[in-house]
């Protein structure tokens, strides 16, 4: 279950934040899961808190941003979601898209005081 | 209550090793493969059915083995002949960029490397986003798995460049419909290069073995 390094590598990025602004206690942090990344938001939630326990971390909450497959068409510029990857612009019908989001993942900011 | 915006990447860390990695093995004219797919499906075998192939274009080539414990896979390799290091992950389910980093000085060691094979923990999941500092990921799937694997793990093969489809001499006594996986396979990833292999009767060995040759030799070249 690889949800558990990466909550493992966003507490290390949170802690040297934390650290580097003076923030003693991590009330939420937030962070951006693009659909077409490995991974689970719900197995990401269940990680964070169980790693959190007993650390400074402990009772902060985990706010996810979930972000969708996102296409853009090269030959009209429509933005659009795509859904069961359908590589076809709604709009003109062209084949030729271009993915514009979907593998985000990133830790966004963090609160505390 | 502060907010401190941090957008970085949760993985930049492993991203700034792979990159190192990638660039030291660059450096050395080495292409690097790793190679990823579900418990099983052949990746191995393809390492020992492509060797004899390999040796006689000849490329020289080395193979490191991501395994949850033992040296069994690496084992296998050599006995083909083939340099092997065996990586033991512990509990970790995929290869990192910082593992890697550790075997490169065994990698370097041997004189004249156009081609490195790493194969990573038999997982179609996690590998996805440990970047190890490869030229290209590539992805294998066997008959013997269903032929929607790419609609239902789209990540690996949105991150692969290549596509391999096993156990071929399997597919007469499966409801695996070759066709139908090459479509789904495209629709995830549009830009999947893909070969059909048989480690059984060596079908296509030959043609993917020229293929990955060819690639490491225009690296050589570049
Ligand atoms: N019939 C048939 N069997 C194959 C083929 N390729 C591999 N096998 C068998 O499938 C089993 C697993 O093969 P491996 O090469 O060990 O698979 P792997 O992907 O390296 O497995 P892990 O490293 O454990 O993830 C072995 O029993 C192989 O003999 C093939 O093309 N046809
Ligand atoms: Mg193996
Ligand atoms: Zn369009």
């Amino acid at each position: 279950m690889h949800e558990m390094s990466i909550t493992r590598s966003m507490l290390e990025i949170t802690a040297a934040q934390m650290e580097a602004n003076g923030i003693h206690s991590l009330k939420k942090l937030k962070v951006r899961i693009g659909e077409l990344t490995a991974v689970e938001p719900d197995v990401l939630r269940f990680c964070f808190d169980i790693a959190i326990k007993g650390t400074p971390f402990e009772g902060a909450a985990l706010e996810i941003e979930e972000v969708p497959l996102g296409g853009k068409c090269r030959i009209c510029a429509t933005e659009f979601k795509i859904t069961a990857f359908e590589n076809r612009c709604p709009k003109c019908g062209s084949n030729e898209i271009e993915r514009t989001s979907g593998h985000e993942l990133d830790i966004i900011s963090l609160e505390g005081d | 209550m502060h907010e401190i915006l941090i957008e970085e990447k949760i993985l930049a860390r492993n991203d700034e090793i792979a990159a190192e990695n990638r660039l030291a093995l660059s450096d050395k004219g080495i292409y690097t493969i790793n190679l990823v797919s579900s418990p099983g499906a052949g990746k191995t075998s393809l390492i020992e059915s492509m060797a004899d192939e390999l040796k006689k274009l000849p490329v020289s080539f080395a193979v490191v083995e991501g395994d949850l414990e033992g040296d069994f896979d690496a084992k296998r390799v050599e006995r083909r002949g083939v340099p092997a290091l065996q990586i033991t992950t512990g509990r970790a389910c995929h290869l990192d960029a910082h593992q890697v980093s550790h075997s490169l000085q065994w990698v370097f060691g041997h004189a004249g490397l156009e081609l490195l094979i790493i194969e990573n923990v038999g997982n179609m999941v996690c590998p996805a986003e440990y970047d190890l500092g490869e030229d290209a990921m590539i992805t294998v799937m066997s008959t013997a798995e269903g032929d929607d694997k790419p609609l239902k793990y789209p990540a690996i093969f949105t991150a692969s460049e290549l596509l391999v489809i096993n156990k071929t001499d399997l597919a007469p006594y499966t409801d695996f419909d070759i066709t139908k996986a090459r479509e789904n396979a495209l629709k995830v990833n549009p830009y999947l290069k893909i070969f059909e292999t048989s480690c059984r009767t060596g079908e296509g060995v030959k043609e993917f073995a020229t293929y990955l040759a060819e690639l490491a030799k225009a690296k050589r070249r570049s």
